[in-house]
């Protein structure tokens, strides 16, 4: 045990959550994406198999329709919320060196909110210019 | 504090010195599905923007997709999606501490694959008969 170790009583040890400094946090919330996923991945491949093979009037008129924009939006923001946190854990698992890593996580941010926003953006569109 | 080289020490045994297990493969494959939905939300996003551009736009989705890679690429979209998310589903029942039995487990981990893959040739059976038939 090194000195510093001694002053550390185990509530300072609780209250700052240990060397990673957060709890489980991360792990919370890929379950609560996860649970929220299921019944919105299958709305999805439902709100999927609608659209292909309509013309564009048609796919206008669903991704146009309240329920299934809401649904649409849903479905986007809990997925990539889901998918930047599950890649977060990939590159800390597989990156070791800490350039590449910090590089690497953020280009994970940048393409998530970038492919969110991209996505929120059409179905606001949509749903607006109806 | 002064810097200080970490001596080396012996490294736990990893993957390759584990005989391959229908559970330890398909984490790896969650993983890699995992992944592959990453990217596959950029078709999702090319769809959507292709939808809000206008017609002539969207007929390129659809003139992509109507393509047997645009086919392909659309069918591993869907295996993919039901696969993670049946073995997600495994992955919340084993959180709760349960099924992991020597039986339970490999069962449970049968049942994502063989679910996944009867799952997704249904739903690509309900779209044909949704659009009407092949075409």
């Amino acid at each position: 045990m090194s000195g510093k170790d001694v002053y550390r009583t185990p509530l300072s040890r609780v209250r700052n959550l240990g060397s990673a400094h957060s709890g489980t946090m991360h792990f919370w919330r890929q379950r609560l994406t996860s649970v929220a996923l299921i019944p919105l991945s299958i709305a999805f491949v439902f709100i999927a198999i609608a659209m292909l093979g309509r013309n564009h009037a048609a796919a206008l008129q669903i991704l146009g329709s309240p329920l299934i924009a809401i649904t649409m939006l849903l479905f986007i923001g809990t997925t990539v919320y889901h998918m930047w946190l599950g890649m977060q854990v990939v590159i800390e698992d597989y990156v070791h060196d800490e350039l590449p890593k910090i590089l690497l996580l953020m280009g994970n941010t940048f393409f998530c909110i970038t492919v969110a926003l991209a996505c929120v953006y059409a179905i606001l569109q949509i749903s607006f210019g109806v | 504090m002064a810097e200080t080289k970490a001596p080396a020490r012996p490294l736990s045994p990893h993957l390759q010195i584990y005989r391959p297990m229908l559970t330890m493969m398909m984490s790896i494959v969650h993983r890699i599905t995992g992944a592959g939905l990453y990217f596959g939300m950029l078709l999702l996003a090319w769809w959507l923007i292709a939808a809000a551009a206008g017609p002539n736009s969207y007929a390129k989705f659809q003139w992509f997709m109507e393509t047997l890679i645009g086919r392909l690429v659309l069918f591993g979209f869907t295996w993919t999606l039901i696969h993670h998310m049946l073995g997600g589903v495994r992955h919340l029942i084993w959180d709760t501490g349960r099924g992991f039995g020597p039986v339970e487990r490999e069962w449970l981990t049968l049942a994502g694959l063989i679910g996944s893959i009867g799952l997704t040739i249904l739903i690509w059976i309900v779209g044909y008969l949704a659009l009407g038939g092949v075409q």
